[in-house]
Parts: C-alpha cells; structure tokens; sequence
C-alpha cells in the first residue's frame, strides 16, 4: 500500500479520536496504561479496541451501504438473528464449521433480502430494511423460542472473549476485516463503482455499471458483517438474547459512518476512517465511565458531538470553514470541541 | 374513483377485510369496548404519527418523537410531582418546549442543508439524554387532575368507553387532516415533498415551512408524551423507546410515500389501527407469543410498501404528473 502521507494521516477523525483519548487521560491518569497477564493486554485502550470491535464491524458494511446512497437499518436485528442461529447450533451440538458458517449465511441471507427489495424492487432503503428490523427480533425469538439460549461451546466462546497474539479476538477479527475490505475496495475497481452509483446511479447505469447486482452484493455483506457481530456478540455474553443483542447498535454503526466523513447522500467514502468513528463512539462510552460522570450524560455528549460534525460537514458551512482552518496550523474547532464535549 | 386515492382505498379495504377475518375468528372482537381500548391504548402513538406524517409527506423523516414522548413525559412529572405545578400549566410549558425544540431542528436541516435523518438523530439522543439526567426512575404523577381526566369518558352504545385520550387522538387526527388538506401550509408541505426545487422557485417559503414542519412533529410529540404520562400515569425517560419506528411504519402501512409528497393523513389512522388490531387479535388468540407481533408487522410493513411499488409503477405517468400538479 501507498505510505500515507503526513498530512492524510491527520484527518479531522483522527485529530478527534486523539482528542477524545486524551481527555480520558486527563480525567483518569491510568487510561493508556497497558498491562500483560495471561498471555495477553490488558488496559482502558485495549478495551475500548475490544467493546467497539462489534460497531466497527457493523460500520465496514454500513460504509458501503451508505455509499451506494442506502441506509440499513436491520444490522441490529440480524445481530440478533445470527447471534440465535450460532447459540442454536453450539446448543444441538452441530460441528463447528456448520456453527460458524450458519449464522454467517443466515446473515448473507438477510443481507439480499434487503439487496432485493432495494436493488430489484426499487424500494427506498430506509423502509426496505426497516421490514427485516421490525421483523428481525421476531425472528430471533422465534429461533431462540423467546428464552435466553446460554452455551459453553469454547469456540463461539473464543470468538467472543479470547486473544490473539495478545490483542482480544473481536478486534483482531475487526481489523482483518477492515484491511481486507479495504483492499477490496481500493486495489479493484469496486470502490470507483460504488462511489459511481452513489453519486449518481442513472449515470452508472449508462456507463454498462451493474449496479443491480453491485447493490445486492453490497447490502449481503452488510449482512455479512451484522452476522460476525453478532456471532461476536453472543460469544461475548455466552448465549443469546434476542431482544437485546445489537439493539439500536445500528444508529451506532450509522454514526460512526457519518463521523467516518460518509456523506448520507452517498458518493466518497472511506472504510478505515468509519472504524476510527466507531472507536471514538466508543472512546466516549469509556470515557464517560471511567472519568465517573453519570452514564446518562452519555446520550448528550454524542447529540453534541454529532451537532459539532453536522456543522463541520455541512454543505453551506464547509467553505467558509475550510478557508478558516486552513488560515491556521491545526484545526482547533474539533480539538476544543472535543475537549468540552 | 380518483387514481389518487387507490392506495388509501386499498389500506382501508385490507384494514376492514381483516377485522371482518377476526371477528369471523372470535365473534367478541366486534364490540364497542374492543374498539374504545383501541383507541385509547394506541393514543399515543396515533398522536404522534400524525407529526411524523407531515415530517414523512415532505420529504424528511423524523427519529426524535420516541425521545421527546419520553423527555415530555418525565418533564410534566418533574413540573407536577416535585415543583408542585399545576398539570394545565405544566402542559402549556411542555408543548412550548416541544416546539421550540422541533424548530431548532427544523432551522438546523434548513439552514446547514443536513439530512434530516442525522439531525433528528442528534435530536433523540439529546432528548433521550436530557430525560435521563432529569430523573432515572419513573416518577409517579398523582394530581387529582389527572384522576378527573382519566375518569372522563364517553358511553359509546354497546358498553364500549370512549376515553379522553382516545377523543383526543381522533381530534388530532381530524385537525391533522385539515392542515394537509385545507390549508395554505399544508399544500406547502405537500409541494415541499414532491420536489424542494421547484417548490422554492413557484414562491414556496421553504425555510419557515420547514421549521413548521419540524415544530409541528415535535409540538405533537410532546402532546404523546402528555397523554402517555395520562396513560401510565407517571413519567419515565424510556418511556416509548423505538416509537419513532412503529409511528413510520404506521404512516407507510397507511399509504403515505416516504419519497414525500404524497399520503394521507387518514391512511395513518388506519396504519396505527392495523398495528392495534395485530396485537388484539395476538391477545385474543392467546396461543400465539409476543414475537408474532413484530413479525406480523413486518410482515405487513412488507406486504403495502410492495402494494405501493406496485400502484405507483403502473400509474408511473399518472404519479408524475400529479406531483406536477400537488
């Protein structure tokens, strides 16, 4: 890969995420610490890396969706969905390559479900997957039968908990994630189509884009990426619990796309910067939780962070903004931000 | 009949097929007191729906409802239980906060060109936010007042009970109809939805319809909030978590197009009234789980966006030259 450049590096989210990380640290000396027991770290850090692993997975596929100009709304549900289909199946005492690639095709499975009713249907993204979100925690409970389904098979339990050259294994599978999606993106020409078609999809379409299939695959690995979250998920917790798993984690995972510097009207995107997002919601969640602030001033800080991006991506404001920070050395309107928030 | 009007024919017809299907099933679902519970325990969200009807006719979408349900709620209970204020003025400053806080959502999507769907999601974490910090545990109302409001009801032939919540909401839901139809503001919103542009350059003024719009849905949401503090008789900040969701799906079960302009202030009604009969007739069955109700709705979420694919691509011309002419 290219060496980014210095200036790349300093993107508005990182900046942020440094920001954010260095307010934990004022507010609780011990948060970089990082220690080795048992074979693996341990500190505030690696834990932020390991609670946002789930949202930062759920963001890789939220990027591409949102990019193509759709949304999705079911990544929550089908968290669910996977997260009871792997607990069913570590339950009945299925082998584990079946236990693992279940809930990953139930996920695919969703995930054209939607890409059908968006792609062959026409129908607007929003409502298309708010069905399967409405629908989905139905379904895990009629899988799980309305109980909590707890099992102790070691590998869904290694997925969910265990290490990996040190690094916890929701992170370590984010990050494979991350750069193989990356790649994919970058070094083939997918990531110039789906900018295409969500820049201006007619206009792909009559440059022989096929972007009806292109859209299908997109919204399966979105369902794709749910199912290892929610696999993760329900590793995690060592069983599933179909009303709570992934709940609302899909407004996360849109959040953590439009800090990433997606627009929701589609078009430029960028699958590493919507995982840096992801750590900063987390980052924040943390934050608050070590620094001994009430959790329900959780809720507020994340409205104001969103309200500080808002202005800073906002079409009308951008100009004037750019001119303004680019009159100064660094951009001091999200570091302060940051650091009040 | 007017092309205009086939998808809410359409919902109505499915709405009366399948009340007739569960009557046919338990003959005790035909009774006045079936539907007096209707509409008294689906107040709430029939209030709150006929805001994210206009916020949906558009062109927008609005999340915070859920939270500003909740965030109203705790308020009145905050104003009544612990300053001690009277309900009538705890009510009047609720419904001006409400709308003074859908109006700087409004302003915010207007001014800075940002997706409603961001803005309103800002909108309910700060709301959902603002609840929790002010109380995390229910706060129970006992004013005499709410007792009175509560005992009102009207005798409705057949012993079913016609409560004040429940004429509140149909007078919503008729005060909703007329703005859409019969005034200035609502053809604005209509032209709005149908296409920003144009409706700017025939002298539309789209920044204070907007903020209108905004105001409106969130004015409404803090009036759900007031009602189900009357409904529950207390105030809790998660109070009607994901309402948001289940208020659009009644809008679109109801035949409104989430592209915007178009839809039916009616068709709503009859959206909220089908997610009631589902669960009524899940009550009723007695044998089925919980878990049916999400899927039905799903199930019939699916089945009337598919019936409006179908309606609009078969009078695509017809569609377009209406929204020409709305």
């Amino acid at each position: 890969m290219r060496i980014p450049s210095v200036k790349r590096l300093l993107s508005p989210q990182l900046i942020a995420l440094l920001g954010v990380l260095l307010f934990n640290w004022i507010v609780f000396p011990g948060f970089f610490d990082v220690a080795w027991r048992d074979g693996r770290f341990f500190g505030s850090l690696i834990d932020v890396i390991n609670r946002g692993a789930p949202v930062a997975i759920l963001s890789i596929g939220m990027t591409a969706i949102i990019a193509t100009r759709g949304v999705d709304l079911s990544v929550g549900a089908v968290m669910a969905v996977a997260g009871a289909v792997a607990a069913t199946c570590a339950v009945t005492g299925q082998p584990v390559i079946i236990m693992l690639l279940a809930p990953l095709a139930v996920g695919m499975l969703c995930g054209l479900w939607n890409g059908f009713l968006v792609s062959i249907l026409g129908i607007q993204p929003f409502v298309a997957t708010l069905v399967l979100m409405v629908a989905g925690r139905g379904v895990a409970q009629l899988i799980t039968e309305g109980s909590i389904v707890t099992f102790n098979d070691p590998v869904l339990i290694f997925i969910g908990t265990g290490s990996f050259l040190g690094l916890p294994m929701p992170a370590v599978i984010a990050i494979a994630l991350m750069v193989g999606a990356h790649l994919l993106v970058r070094r083939t020409a997918i990531g110039l189509f789906i900018e295409a078609i969500g820049i201006n999809r007619s206009a792909a379409n009559y440059t022989a884009l096929r972007s009806r299939s292109l859209v299908l695959a997109i919204y399966a690995f979105g369902g794709v990426c749910a199912a290892i979250a929610g696999t993760i998920a329900a590793g995690d917790i060592r069983g599933a619990d179909a009303n709570n798993t992934g709940l609302w984690l899909e407004l996360d995972a849109i959040l953590a796309v439009v800090i990433g510097g997606t627009s929701l009207m589609g078009g430029r995107f960028s699958i590493p910067l919507s995982v840096v997002g992801a750590l900063i919601i987390q980052a924040m969640n943390t934050g608050i939780l070590v620094s001994g602030f009430p959790p329900e001033f959780n809720l507020i800080v994340k409205a104001g962070l969103i309200i500080i991006i808002l202005v800073l991506q906002s079409a009308k404001l951008a100009p004037t903004l750019d001119r303004i920070i680019k009159q100064r050395p660094v951009q001091p309107s999200i570091q302060t931000s940051e650091k009040t928030g | 009949m007017n092309p205009r009007y086939r998808p809410l024919a359409a919902t109505t017809l499915i709405f009366v097929v399948a009340y007739g299907l569960c009557i046919l099933q338990y003959p005790g679902m035909w009774s006045t007191r079936i539907l007096g519970n209707f509409l008294t325990d689906n107040a709430f969200l029939g209030i709150a729906a006929v805001g994210a009807t206009f916020v949906i006719i558009s062109g927008g979408i609005d999340l915070s409802i859920g939270a500003v349900i909740g965030l109203a709620g705790v308020v009145v209970a905050v104003l009544v239980s612990h300053l001690g204020l009277h309900p009538i003025a705890a009510f009047g400053i609720v419904l001006t906060m409400s709308a003074v806080f859908g109006a700087a959502m409004g302003a915010v999507i207007h001014f800075l060109q940002v997706p409603p769907f961001i803005v309103t999601l800002a909108g309910m974490f700060l709301a959902r936010g603002l609840a929790s910090i002010l109380s995390q545990d229910s706060i129970p109302i006992s004013h005499p007042f709410y007792k009175t409001i509560m005992d009102l009801y009207y005798r409705l032939p057949g012993g079913g009970r016609l409560s004040a919540i429940g004429l509140l909401m149909l007078l919503v839901f008729l005060f909703g109809g007329l703005i859409a139809h019969r005034t200035r503001f609502g053809s604005y919103v209509y032209a709005l939805g149908g296409n920003p542009t144009s409706a700017a350059l025939m002298g539309v003024p789209t920044g204070p319809v907007t903020i209108g719009i905004y105001a409106l849905s969130s004015l409404l949401g803090g009036l759900a909030g007031i009602v189900y503090s009357l409904y529950t008789s207390a105030g809790y900040p998660l109070a009607a978590v994901g309402i948001e969701l289940d208020s659009i799906a009644a809008v679109v079960i109801g035949g409104t197009l989430l592209t915007g302009g178009y839809g039916f202030v009616f068709g709503t009604l009859i959206g909220v009234m089908l997610q009631g009969l589902v669960q009524t007739y899940i009550v009723f069955d007695g044998t089925l789980s919980s878990w049916w109700t999400k899927i039905a709705i799903g199930v019939l979420l699916f089945l009337f966006i598919l019936l409006q694919q179908l309606v609009f691509s078969a009078h695509k011309a017809g569609a377009r030259l209406k929204k020409a002419a709305a």
